[in-house]
Protein backbone atom coordinates (compact mmCIF):
# COMPACT_ATOMS: atom_id res chain seq x y z
CA UNK A 1 0.00 0.00 0.00
CA UNK A 2 1.16 3.27 -0.43
CA UNK A 3 -0.10 6.79 -0.36
CA UNK A 4 -0.70 8.72 -3.74
CA UNK A 5 0.46 12.32 -2.50
CA UNK A 6 4.41 11.79 -2.08
CA UNK A 7 7.46 13.54 -1.87
CA UNK A 8 10.34 12.67 -5.19
CA UNK A 9 13.34 13.00 -3.32
CA UNK A 10 16.21 10.44 -4.81
CA UNK A 11 19.05 10.48 -1.78
CA UNK A 12 16.56 11.45 1.28
CA UNK A 13 14.37 7.75 1.69
CA UNK A 14 17.70 6.19 1.52
CA UNK A 15 19.06 8.45 4.68
CA UNK A 16 15.80 8.20 6.55
CA UNK A 17 16.35 4.33 6.35
CA UNK A 18 20.02 4.19 7.01
CA UNK A 19 20.05 3.53 10.22
CA UNK A 20 17.21 1.13 10.35
CA UNK A 21 18.72 -0.98 7.97
CA UNK A 22 22.23 -1.24 9.43
CA UNK A 23 21.04 -2.17 12.63
CA UNK A 24 19.06 -5.09 10.63
CA UNK A 25 21.86 -5.92 8.32
CA UNK A 26 24.85 -5.79 10.80
CA UNK A 27 23.10 -7.24 14.42
CA UNK A 28 19.80 -9.60 12.63
CA UNK A 29 20.26 -10.64 9.25
CA UNK A 30 24.17 -11.12 9.47
CA UNK A 31 24.23 -13.19 12.97
CA UNK A 32 21.29 -15.31 11.79
CA UNK A 33 22.75 -16.26 7.91
CA UNK A 34 25.77 -17.14 10.49
CA UNK A 35 24.01 -19.10 12.69
CA UNK A 36 22.62 -21.22 8.96
CA UNK A 37 26.20 -21.28 8.05
CA UNK A 38 27.33 -22.97 11.30
CA UNK A 39 24.51 -25.31 11.33
CA UNK A 40 25.96 -27.22 7.95
CA UNK A 41 29.25 -27.23 9.18
CA UNK A 42 31.69 -28.64 12.08
CA UNK A 43 34.91 -26.76 13.21
CA UNK A 44 37.95 -28.49 14.25
CA UNK A 45 39.23 -27.78 17.40
CA UNK A 46 41.03 -25.06 17.09
CA UNK A 47 38.10 -22.82 15.40
CA UNK A 48 40.62 -22.64 12.21
CA UNK A 49 38.92 -24.99 9.11
CA UNK A 50 35.34 -25.50 8.89
CA UNK A 51 33.75 -29.14 6.88
CA UNK A 52 30.50 -28.63 5.22
CA UNK A 53 28.90 -31.61 7.48
CA UNK A 54 25.24 -31.01 5.40
CA UNK A 55 22.65 -31.91 7.86
CA UNK A 56 24.86 -33.75 10.40
CA UNK A 57 24.47 -31.28 13.59
CA UNK A 58 20.82 -31.51 12.87
CA UNK A 59 20.72 -35.59 13.19
CA UNK A 60 22.91 -35.60 15.71
CA UNK A 61 20.74 -33.10 17.84
CA UNK A 62 17.36 -34.58 16.98
CA UNK A 63 19.00 -38.07 17.87
CA UNK A 64 20.03 -37.11 20.77
CA UNK A 65 17.29 -38.30 23.78
CA UNK A 66 18.12 -35.32 25.83
CA UNK A 67 17.24 -33.03 22.71
CA UNK A 68 14.19 -34.51 22.28
CA UNK A 69 13.19 -34.66 26.42
CA UNK A 70 14.00 -30.77 25.92
CA UNK A 71 11.69 -30.69 22.86
CA UNK A 72 8.67 -32.29 24.93
CA UNK A 73 9.15 -30.30 28.07
CA UNK A 74 9.38 -26.83 26.13
CA UNK A 75 5.95 -28.37 24.60
CA UNK A 76 4.35 -29.15 27.62
CA UNK A 77 5.42 -26.00 29.31
CA UNK A 78 4.44 -23.43 26.37
CA UNK A 79 1.23 -25.08 26.20
CA UNK A 80 0.70 -25.13 29.83
CA UNK A 81 1.42 -21.29 30.33
CA UNK A 82 -0.06 -20.54 27.07
CA UNK A 83 -3.38 -22.05 28.33
CA UNK A 84 -3.69 -21.57 31.93
CA UNK A 85 -2.45 -18.06 31.44
CA UNK A 86 -5.40 -17.26 29.27
CA UNK A 87 -8.33 -19.34 30.73
CA UNK A 88 -7.57 -16.84 34.51
CA UNK A 89 -7.36 -14.16 32.15
CA UNK A 90 -10.41 -14.72 30.25
CA UNK A 91 -12.34 -15.57 33.86
CA UNK A 92 -10.97 -11.82 35.15
CA UNK A 93 -12.01 -9.81 31.91
CA UNK A 94 -15.41 -11.09 31.43
CA UNK A 95 -16.06 -10.47 35.35
CA UNK A 96 -14.15 -7.11 34.85
CA UNK A 97 -16.38 -6.17 31.87
CA UNK A 98 -19.77 -6.50 33.05
CA UNK A 99 -21.04 -3.36 34.55
CA UNK A 100 -19.98 -3.73 38.45
CA UNK A 101 -18.77 -1.13 40.70
CA UNK A 102 -15.37 -0.39 40.65
CA UNK A 103 -14.65 -2.17 37.53
CA UNK A 104 -11.92 0.41 36.75
CA UNK A 105 -9.99 0.02 40.02
CA UNK A 106 -10.21 -4.16 39.25
CA UNK A 107 -8.27 -2.94 35.62
CA UNK A 108 -5.49 -1.27 36.94
CA UNK A 109 -5.01 -3.61 39.80
CA UNK A 110 -5.23 -6.25 37.71
CA UNK A 111 -2.73 -4.86 34.52
CA UNK A 112 0.02 -3.44 36.56
CA UNK A 113 2.07 -7.43 36.51
CA UNK A 114 2.62 -6.65 33.28
CA UNK A 115 5.35 -4.12 34.24
CA UNK A 116 7.19 -7.18 36.11
CA UNK A 117 10.64 -8.95 34.13
CA UNK A 118 9.36 -12.85 33.78
CA UNK A 119 12.82 -13.10 35.75
CA UNK A 120 11.50 -10.75 38.55
CA UNK A 121 7.83 -12.85 38.74
CA UNK A 122 10.18 -15.83 39.27
CA UNK A 123 12.13 -14.11 41.96
CA UNK A 124 8.38 -13.19 44.08
CA UNK A 125 7.17 -17.12 43.73
CA UNK A 126 10.97 -18.10 45.46
CA UNK A 127 10.25 -16.23 48.11
CA UNK A 128 6.68 -17.93 48.83
CA UNK A 129 7.84 -21.19 47.39
CA UNK A 130 11.31 -21.30 48.37
CA UNK A 131 10.67 -24.29 50.93
CA UNK A 132 13.19 -22.58 53.18
CA UNK A 133 12.51 -19.08 53.20
CA UNK A 134 8.81 -19.25 51.74
CA UNK A 135 5.64 -19.29 53.81
CA UNK A 136 3.90 -21.29 51.22
CA UNK A 137 6.92 -23.84 51.04
CA UNK A 138 7.23 -24.36 54.12
CA UNK A 139 3.25 -24.25 55.41
CA UNK A 140 3.12 -27.85 52.19
CA UNK A 141 6.67 -29.27 54.19
CA UNK A 142 4.39 -28.66 57.62
CA UNK A 143 1.31 -29.99 55.79
CA UNK A 144 3.39 -33.30 55.19
CA UNK A 145 3.99 -32.45 51.10
CA UNK A 146 7.03 -33.04 50.40
CA UNK A 147 7.99 -30.04 48.77
CA UNK A 148 11.23 -28.94 47.28
CA UNK A 149 11.11 -27.53 43.55
CA UNK A 150 15.35 -27.21 44.16
CA UNK A 151 15.26 -31.47 44.08
CA UNK A 152 12.09 -32.47 42.16
CA UNK A 153 11.45 -32.18 38.57
CA UNK A 154 7.82 -32.18 38.42
CA UNK A 155 7.21 -29.62 41.15
CA UNK A 156 10.24 -27.49 39.60
CA UNK A 157 8.10 -28.45 36.32
CA UNK A 158 5.09 -26.88 37.96
CA UNK A 159 6.98 -23.54 39.52
CA UNK A 160 8.30 -22.36 36.16
CA UNK A 161 4.87 -22.61 34.96
CA UNK A 162 2.93 -21.12 37.25
CA UNK A 163 5.29 -18.21 37.67
CA UNK A 164 5.81 -17.66 33.88
CA UNK A 165 1.64 -17.50 34.15
CA UNK A 166 1.28 -15.81 36.41
CA UNK A 167 3.09 -12.91 34.60
CA UNK A 168 1.71 -13.36 31.45
CA UNK A 169 -2.08 -13.21 32.73
CA UNK A 170 -2.25 -9.12 32.62
CA UNK A 171 -1.50 -9.47 28.86
CA UNK A 172 -4.11 -11.67 28.42
CA UNK A 173 -6.47 -9.88 30.35
CA UNK A 174 -5.69 -6.48 28.77
CA UNK A 175 -6.52 -8.21 25.04
CA UNK A 176 -9.55 -9.92 25.96
CA UNK A 177 -10.87 -6.87 27.67
CA UNK A 178 -10.42 -4.97 24.45
CA UNK A 179 -11.96 -8.29 22.90
CA UNK A 180 -15.04 -8.32 24.74
CA UNK A 181 -15.21 -4.65 24.48
CA UNK A 182 -15.18 -4.82 21.29
CA UNK A 183 -18.74 -7.02 20.67
CA UNK A 184 -21.72 -5.05 20.07
CA UNK A 185 -23.77 -4.68 23.53
CA UNK A 186 -27.17 -5.43 20.22
CA UNK A 187 -26.12 -8.93 20.23
CA UNK A 188 -25.70 -9.70 24.08
CA UNK A 189 -28.86 -7.64 24.92
CA UNK A 190 -30.86 -9.80 22.05
CA UNK A 191 -29.62 -12.38 24.22
CA UNK A 192 -30.53 -11.44 27.03
CA UNK A 193 -34.11 -11.05 26.04
CA UNK A 194 -34.20 -14.92 24.79
CA UNK A 195 -33.83 -15.41 27.91
CA UNK A 196 -30.27 -17.37 28.34
CA UNK A 197 -28.53 -17.11 31.57
CA UNK A 198 -25.17 -14.83 32.12
CA UNK A 199 -23.13 -18.26 31.69
CA UNK A 200 -25.35 -19.41 28.87
CA UNK A 201 -24.77 -16.60 26.94
CA UNK A 202 -21.08 -16.40 27.41
CA UNK A 203 -20.07 -19.79 26.03
CA UNK A 204 -22.70 -19.69 23.10
CA UNK A 205 -22.29 -16.01 21.98
CA UNK A 206 -19.14 -14.12 23.55
CA UNK A 207 -16.62 -16.78 23.40
CA UNK A 208 -16.80 -17.52 19.79
CA UNK A 209 -17.02 -13.79 19.04
CA UNK A 210 -13.83 -13.80 21.08
CA UNK A 211 -12.16 -16.53 19.14
CA UNK A 212 -9.88 -14.30 17.17
CA UNK A 213 -8.25 -12.81 20.25
CA UNK A 214 -7.92 -16.31 21.43
CA UNK A 215 -6.04 -17.29 18.82
CA UNK A 216 -3.78 -14.33 18.39
CA UNK A 217 -3.09 -14.84 22.64
CA UNK A 218 -2.49 -18.50 22.03
CA UNK A 219 0.24 -17.69 19.99
CA UNK A 220 1.81 -14.64 21.47
CA UNK A 221 1.90 -16.84 24.50
CA UNK A 222 3.64 -19.79 22.85
CA UNK A 223 5.84 -17.26 21.77
CA UNK A 224 6.46 -15.79 25.09
CA UNK A 225 6.82 -19.12 26.55
CA UNK A 226 9.13 -19.88 23.75
CA UNK A 227 11.89 -17.18 24.59
CA UNK A 228 11.08 -14.58 27.47
CA UNK A 229 10.75 -17.41 30.01
CA UNK A 230 14.50 -17.77 29.78
CA UNK A 231 14.52 -15.18 32.64
CA UNK A 232 11.73 -17.38 34.66
CA UNK A 233 13.87 -20.14 34.51
CA UNK A 234 17.33 -18.76 34.59
CA UNK A 235 16.16 -17.33 38.10
CA UNK A 236 14.81 -20.44 39.43
CA UNK A 237 15.45 -23.40 38.00
CA UNK A 238 18.57 -22.92 35.84
CA UNK A 239 16.89 -25.51 33.95
CA UNK A 240 17.47 -28.60 36.27
CA UNK A 241 17.05 -30.06 38.93
CA UNK A 242 18.79 -32.20 36.44
CA UNK A 243 17.05 -31.43 32.91
CA UNK A 244 13.81 -31.51 34.73
CA UNK A 245 12.89 -27.13 33.04
CA UNK A 246 15.47 -26.95 30.26
CA UNK A 247 13.34 -25.54 27.44
CA UNK A 248 14.87 -25.02 23.66
CA UNK A 249 15.96 -21.27 24.02
CA UNK A 250 17.53 -22.77 27.80
CA UNK A 251 19.42 -25.44 25.98
CA UNK A 252 20.71 -23.33 23.05
CA UNK A 253 22.41 -20.73 25.48
CA UNK A 254 23.72 -23.84 27.41
CA UNK A 255 25.52 -25.21 24.90
CA UNK A 256 26.61 -22.28 22.91
CA UNK A 257 27.26 -19.83 26.01
CA UNK A 258 28.30 -22.12 28.60
CA UNK A 259 30.20 -25.51 26.53
CA UNK A 260 30.63 -23.25 24.11
CA UNK A 261 29.40 -26.37 21.11
CA UNK A 262 28.83 -23.43 18.12
CA UNK A 263 27.89 -26.60 15.63
CA UNK A 264 25.34 -27.97 18.16
CA UNK A 265 24.00 -24.18 19.42
CA UNK A 266 23.68 -22.85 15.71
CA UNK A 267 21.62 -26.36 14.41
CA UNK A 268 19.46 -25.28 17.57
CA UNK A 269 19.09 -21.72 16.38
CA UNK A 270 18.11 -22.60 13.28
CA UNK A 271 15.55 -24.74 14.27
CA UNK A 272 14.19 -22.56 17.00
CA UNK A 273 14.05 -19.30 13.88
CA UNK A 274 11.74 -22.16 11.92
CA UNK A 275 9.29 -22.77 14.64
CA UNK A 276 9.09 -18.54 15.56
CA UNK A 277 9.06 -18.01 11.70
CA UNK A 278 6.08 -21.00 11.46
CA UNK A 279 4.43 -19.58 14.68
CA UNK A 280 4.76 -15.33 13.23
CA UNK A 281 3.66 -16.54 9.73
CA UNK A 282 0.19 -18.13 11.12
CA UNK A 283 0.17 -15.13 13.41
CA UNK A 284 0.29 -12.40 10.57
CA UNK A 285 -2.17 -15.08 8.26
CA UNK A 286 -4.84 -14.41 10.91
CA UNK A 287 -4.08 -10.56 11.73
CA UNK A 288 -5.16 -10.06 8.01
CA UNK A 289 -8.18 -12.05 7.99
CA UNK A 290 -9.25 -10.00 11.21
CA UNK A 291 -8.68 -6.41 9.09
CA UNK A 292 -10.52 -7.91 6.36
CA UNK A 293 -13.48 -8.42 8.62
CA UNK A 294 -13.43 -4.81 10.28
CA UNK B 1 -41.60 -7.68 33.21
CA UNK B 2 -44.30 -8.65 35.81
CA UNK B 3 -41.95 -11.18 37.51
CA UNK B 4 -39.56 -8.13 38.51
CA UNK B 5 -41.72 -7.91 41.67
CA UNK B 6 -40.74 -11.54 42.74
CA UNK B 7 -37.56 -12.58 41.71
CA UNK B 8 -36.39 -9.25 40.06
CA UNK B 9 -32.65 -7.92 40.74
CA UNK B 10 -33.65 -6.78 44.75
CA UNK B 11 -33.76 -9.85 46.33
CA UNK B 12 -31.18 -11.43 48.75
CA UNK B 13 -30.54 -14.38 46.44
CA UNK B 14 -29.99 -12.03 43.31
CA UNK B 15 -28.10 -9.38 45.71
CA UNK B 16 -25.77 -12.75 46.45
CA UNK B 17 -25.16 -13.79 42.78
CA UNK B 18 -24.39 -10.37 42.30
CA UNK B 19 -21.27 -10.76 44.76
CA UNK B 20 -19.54 -13.50 42.95
CA UNK B 21 -18.20 -11.25 40.52
CA UNK B 22 -16.89 -9.10 43.25
CA UNK B 23 -15.37 -12.54 45.32
CA UNK B 24 -13.61 -13.76 42.30
CA UNK B 25 -12.19 -10.43 41.16
CA UNK B 26 -10.81 -9.75 44.75
CA UNK B 27 -9.04 -13.05 44.86
CA UNK B 28 -7.59 -12.50 41.49
CA UNK B 29 -6.44 -9.12 42.88
CA UNK B 30 -5.04 -10.78 45.94
CA UNK B 31 -3.57 -13.76 43.72
CA UNK B 32 -1.42 -10.78 42.49
CA UNK B 33 -0.79 -8.61 44.79
CA UNK B 34 0.15 -11.07 47.37
CA UNK B 35 3.63 -12.02 46.09
CA UNK B 36 4.50 -7.87 46.30
CA UNK B 37 3.11 -7.49 50.00
CA UNK B 38 5.68 -10.35 50.94
CA UNK B 39 8.68 -9.01 49.23
CA UNK B 40 7.65 -5.46 50.96
CA UNK B 41 7.64 -6.86 54.43
CA UNK B 42 10.68 -8.81 53.64
CA UNK B 43 12.32 -5.53 52.77
CA UNK B 44 11.57 -4.56 56.19
CA UNK B 45 13.45 -7.23 58.09
CA UNK B 46 16.80 -8.65 58.88
CA UNK B 47 18.52 -11.33 57.02
CA UNK B 48 18.06 -13.78 60.10
CA UNK B 49 14.48 -13.62 60.06
CA UNK B 50 14.07 -13.91 56.79
CA UNK B 51 16.20 -17.09 56.60
CA UNK B 52 14.85 -18.77 59.37
CA UNK B 53 11.47 -18.74 57.41
CA UNK B 54 9.92 -17.11 60.13
CA UNK B 55 8.56 -13.80 58.31
CA UNK B 56 5.99 -11.93 60.07
CA UNK B 57 3.33 -10.54 57.57
CA UNK B 58 3.57 -7.15 59.56
CA UNK B 59 6.28 -4.92 58.79
CA UNK B 60 9.04 -5.05 60.94
CA UNK B 61 11.92 -2.05 61.66
CA UNK B 62 14.52 -2.68 59.34
CA UNK B 63 13.44 -0.64 56.21
CA UNK B 64 15.80 2.13 56.68
CA UNK B 65 18.77 -0.04 56.99
CA UNK B 66 17.98 -2.61 54.29
CA UNK B 67 17.02 0.43 51.64
CA UNK B 68 20.32 2.46 52.36
CA UNK B 69 22.55 -0.49 52.78
CA UNK B 70 20.99 -1.89 49.27
CA UNK B 71 21.16 1.45 47.55
CA UNK B 72 24.89 2.94 48.00
CA UNK B 73 26.96 0.00 49.70
CA UNK B 74 25.52 -3.11 49.30
CA UNK B 75 27.28 -5.67 51.03
CA UNK B 76 25.31 -7.69 53.77
CA UNK B 77 26.59 -10.21 56.20
CA UNK B 78 27.70 -12.48 53.75
CA UNK B 79 28.83 -10.86 50.57
CA UNK B 80 28.97 -7.81 48.79
CA UNK B 81 27.02 -6.95 45.43
CA UNK B 82 26.37 -4.13 42.92
CA UNK B 83 25.19 -1.19 44.66
CA UNK B 84 21.41 -0.57 43.79
CA UNK B 85 22.36 3.00 42.47
CA UNK B 86 24.58 1.54 39.79
CA UNK B 87 22.28 -1.11 38.78
CA UNK B 88 19.38 1.20 38.80
CA UNK B 89 21.50 3.99 36.42
CA UNK B 90 22.57 1.01 34.37
CA UNK B 91 18.88 -0.46 33.68
CA UNK B 92 17.73 3.49 33.20
CA UNK B 93 20.46 3.90 30.45
CA UNK B 94 19.29 0.50 28.65
CA UNK B 95 15.89 1.23 29.12
CA UNK B 96 15.99 4.52 27.79
CA UNK B 97 17.90 4.27 24.97
CA UNK B 98 16.26 0.99 23.65
CA UNK B 99 12.81 2.77 23.34
CA UNK B 100 14.24 5.95 22.19
CA UNK B 101 16.47 4.35 19.55
CA UNK B 102 13.47 2.07 18.72
CA UNK B 103 10.95 5.13 18.62
CA UNK B 104 13.65 7.15 16.42
CA UNK B 105 14.68 4.97 13.63
CA UNK B 106 11.25 3.42 12.95
CA UNK B 107 9.72 6.99 12.81
CA UNK B 108 12.40 7.75 10.15
CA UNK B 109 12.16 4.31 7.82
CA UNK B 110 8.37 4.34 8.35
CA UNK B 111 8.32 8.00 6.59
CA UNK B 112 10.33 6.59 4.33
CA UNK B 113 8.04 3.90 3.04
CA UNK B 114 4.73 5.46 3.77
CA UNK B 115 5.90 9.05 2.05
CA UNK B 116 8.08 8.27 -0.94
CA UNK B 117 8.65 6.08 -3.77
CA UNK B 118 11.76 4.66 -4.59
CA UNK B 119 13.57 1.51 -5.74
CA UNK B 120 14.15 -1.38 -3.31
CA UNK B 121 11.50 0.03 -1.27
CA UNK B 122 9.82 -3.24 -0.80
CA UNK B 123 13.07 -5.01 -0.08
CA UNK B 124 13.54 -2.56 2.87
CA UNK B 125 10.19 -2.85 3.89
CA UNK B 126 10.13 -6.98 4.52
CA UNK B 127 13.66 -6.68 5.40
CA UNK B 128 12.71 -4.99 8.46
CA UNK B 129 9.78 -6.85 8.68
CA UNK B 130 11.20 -10.12 9.04
CA UNK B 131 12.97 -9.22 12.43
CA UNK B 132 9.88 -9.44 13.91
CA UNK B 133 10.29 -13.05 13.71
CA UNK B 134 14.06 -13.56 14.68
CA UNK B 135 14.05 -12.11 19.16
CA UNK B 136 17.51 -12.05 20.17
CA UNK B 137 16.69 -15.60 21.88
CA UNK B 138 16.90 -17.69 18.84
CA UNK B 139 20.12 -16.47 18.00
CA UNK B 140 22.16 -15.55 20.62
CA UNK B 141 25.70 -16.63 19.83
CA UNK B 142 26.24 -15.22 16.44
CA UNK B 143 24.68 -12.02 17.49
CA UNK B 144 26.71 -12.41 20.66
CA UNK B 145 30.11 -12.97 18.36
CA UNK B 146 29.25 -9.53 16.20
CA UNK B 147 28.92 -7.55 19.20
CA UNK B 148 32.30 -9.07 20.84
CA UNK B 149 33.90 -8.37 17.39
CA UNK B 150 32.97 -4.36 17.79
CA UNK B 151 34.65 -4.21 20.99
CA UNK B 152 30.72 -3.46 22.27
CA UNK B 153 31.23 -6.18 25.37
CA UNK B 154 30.76 -3.75 28.62
CA UNK B 155 29.28 -1.14 26.97
CA UNK B 156 25.89 0.73 26.45
CA UNK B 157 26.17 0.68 23.37
CA UNK B 158 26.52 -3.20 23.03
CA UNK B 159 23.50 -3.28 25.14
CA UNK B 160 20.96 -1.30 23.39
CA UNK B 161 22.15 -0.92 19.68
CA UNK B 162 21.60 -4.82 19.16
CA UNK B 163 17.67 -4.54 20.32
CA UNK B 164 16.46 -1.16 18.86
CA UNK B 165 15.60 -2.83 15.27
CA UNK B 166 11.74 -3.12 15.36
CA UNK B 167 9.80 -3.93 13.18
CA UNK B 168 6.44 -3.59 15.52
CA UNK B 169 7.12 0.37 15.75
CA UNK B 170 7.68 0.77 12.18
CA UNK B 171 4.65 -0.92 11.43
CA UNK B 172 2.76 0.97 13.50
CA UNK B 173 3.93 4.52 12.57
CA UNK B 174 3.45 3.75 8.69
CA UNK B 175 -0.21 2.02 9.79
CA UNK B 176 -0.42 5.36 11.25
CA UNK B 177 1.07 7.66 8.43
CA UNK B 178 -1.01 6.34 5.81
CA UNK B 179 -4.12 7.32 7.72
CA UNK B 180 -2.46 11.27 7.24
CA UNK B 181 -5.20 12.68 4.55
CA UNK B 182 -3.40 13.55 1.22
CA UNK B 183 -4.78 17.09 1.56
CA UNK B 184 -2.53 17.99 4.04
CA UNK B 185 0.91 16.69 2.42
CA UNK B 186 -0.54 18.75 -0.77
CA UNK B 187 -1.32 21.94 1.63
CA UNK B 188 2.10 21.71 3.00
CA UNK B 189 4.02 20.98 -0.60
CA UNK B 190 1.87 23.74 -2.08
CA UNK B 191 3.10 25.59 1.31
CA UNK B 192 6.42 25.22 -0.39
CA UNK B 193 7.38 22.66 2.74
CA UNK B 194 10.22 20.00 1.81
CA UNK B 195 10.22 16.38 3.34
CA UNK B 196 12.06 17.63 6.49
CA UNK B 197 9.56 20.62 7.10
CA UNK B 198 6.85 18.44 6.87
CA UNK B 199 8.37 15.81 9.13
CA UNK B 200 9.53 17.84 11.75
CA UNK B 201 6.70 20.54 11.98
CA UNK B 202 3.73 18.49 11.14
CA UNK B 203 4.39 14.85 11.17
CA UNK B 204 6.23 14.70 14.28
CA UNK B 205 3.07 16.93 16.46
CA UNK B 206 0.65 14.95 15.04
CA UNK B 207 2.64 11.41 16.37
CA UNK B 208 2.28 12.26 19.73
CA UNK B 209 0.36 10.19 21.07
CA UNK B 210 1.65 7.19 19.05
CA UNK B 211 5.06 8.23 20.61
CA UNK B 212 3.93 8.00 24.28
CA UNK B 213 1.86 4.83 24.04
CA UNK B 214 5.18 3.22 22.11
CA UNK B 215 7.35 4.86 24.61
CA UNK B 216 5.47 3.53 27.82
CA UNK B 217 5.89 -0.33 26.41
CA UNK B 218 9.13 0.08 24.71
CA UNK B 219 10.56 1.31 27.94
CA UNK B 220 9.03 -2.05 29.95
CA UNK B 221 10.42 -3.70 27.13
CA UNK B 222 14.23 -2.59 27.65
CA UNK B 223 13.90 -2.40 31.74
CA UNK B 224 12.98 -6.16 31.07
CA UNK B 225 16.05 -7.95 29.37
CA UNK B 226 17.05 -10.53 30.89
CA UNK B 227 19.11 -12.61 28.07
CA UNK B 228 20.88 -10.45 26.32
CA UNK B 229 22.58 -8.27 29.52
CA UNK B 230 23.34 -11.65 30.92
CA UNK B 231 25.52 -12.14 27.76
CA UNK B 232 27.08 -8.91 26.70
CA UNK B 233 27.81 -8.04 30.69
CA UNK B 234 30.59 -9.08 32.56
CA UNK B 235 31.81 -6.30 34.80
CA UNK B 236 29.97 -5.86 38.09
CA UNK B 237 29.34 -2.28 37.09
CA UNK B 238 27.50 -2.90 33.98
CA UNK B 239 24.99 -4.61 35.50
CA UNK B 240 21.37 -4.53 35.38
CA UNK B 241 19.22 -4.54 37.93
CA UNK B 242 17.00 -7.93 36.74
CA UNK B 243 20.27 -9.29 36.14
CA UNK B 244 21.48 -8.50 39.74
CA UNK B 245 18.67 -9.34 41.52
CA UNK B 246 19.31 -13.14 40.26
CA UNK B 247 23.27 -12.84 40.83
CA UNK B 248 22.43 -11.86 44.25
CA UNK B 249 20.07 -14.76 44.80
CA UNK B 250 22.97 -17.07 43.46
CA UNK B 251 21.63 -20.96 44.17
CA UNK B 252 18.55 -19.83 46.92
CA UNK B 253 19.86 -21.24 49.91
CA UNK B 254 18.71 -20.23 52.57
CA UNK B 255 21.40 -18.49 54.23
CA UNK B 256 21.34 -15.39 51.53
CA UNK B 257 21.38 -11.72 52.42
CA UNK B 258 17.49 -11.72 51.59
CA UNK B 259 16.84 -8.44 53.10
CA UNK B 260 18.72 -6.67 50.61
CA UNK B 261 17.48 -9.29 47.96
CA UNK B 262 13.98 -8.41 48.80
CA UNK B 263 14.70 -4.40 48.75
CA UNK B 264 16.54 -4.40 45.82
CA UNK B 265 13.92 -6.37 44.07
CA UNK B 266 11.46 -3.76 45.16
CA UNK B 267 13.23 -0.89 43.62
CA UNK B 268 13.50 -3.03 40.90
CA UNK B 269 9.70 -2.99 39.99
CA UNK B 270 9.31 0.25 40.75
CA UNK B 271 10.16 2.35 37.85
CA UNK B 272 8.53 -0.06 35.34
CA UNK B 273 5.19 -0.83 37.43
CA UNK B 274 4.71 3.38 38.00
CA UNK B 275 5.06 3.75 34.18
CA UNK B 276 2.39 1.54 33.76
CA UNK B 277 0.36 2.74 36.37
CA UNK B 278 1.11 6.58 35.93
CA UNK B 279 0.31 6.53 31.78
CA UNK B 280 -2.03 3.48 32.14
CA UNK B 281 -4.25 5.01 29.39
CA UNK B 282 -1.25 5.18 26.99
CA UNK B 283 0.50 2.05 27.63
CA UNK B 284 -2.75 0.25 26.65
CA UNK B 285 -3.14 1.95 23.44
CA UNK B 286 0.19 1.36 22.99
CA UNK B 287 -0.20 -2.37 23.42
CA UNK B 288 -3.22 -3.18 21.41
CA UNK B 289 -2.05 -1.32 18.63
CA UNK B 290 1.35 -2.35 18.12
CA UNK B 291 -0.17 -5.86 17.88
CA UNK B 292 -3.02 -5.16 15.22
Amino acid sequence: MQRRVIFDNKLLPYLLLAPQVAVTLIFFIWPASQAVWQSVHIQDAFGLRSEFVWFENFTAILSDPNYVGTLRITAVFSLSVAVLSMAVALLLAALADAKIKGAAVYKTLLIWPYALAPAVAAVLWMFIFNPEIGSLGRLLNAMGYNWDYRLNGDQALTMVILAASWKQVSYNFIFFLAGLQAIPRSVLEAANIDGAGPVRRFWTITFPLLSPTTFFLLVVDMVYAFCETFGTIHALTHGGPGKATETLIFRVYQDGVVNNDLGASSAQSVLLMVILIVLTTIQFRFVERKVHYS
Amino acid sequence: MSNEHTAGPHSVGRRLIDLVPHIVLIVGVLIFAFPIYVTLIGSTWDAATIGRGSLPMTPGGEAWTNYSQAWSESHGERASYTPVRLMLMNSLIMALSIAVGKIAISILSAYAVAFFRFPLRMVFFWMIFITLMLPVEVRIIPTYKVVADLGMIDSYAGLAIPLIASATATLLFRQFFLTIPDELVEAAKIDGAGPLRFFFDILLPLSKTNIAALFVILFIYGWNQYLWPLLVTNSADMETIVIGITKMIGTGEAANDWNLIMATTVMAMLPPVAVVVFMQRWFIKGLVDSEK
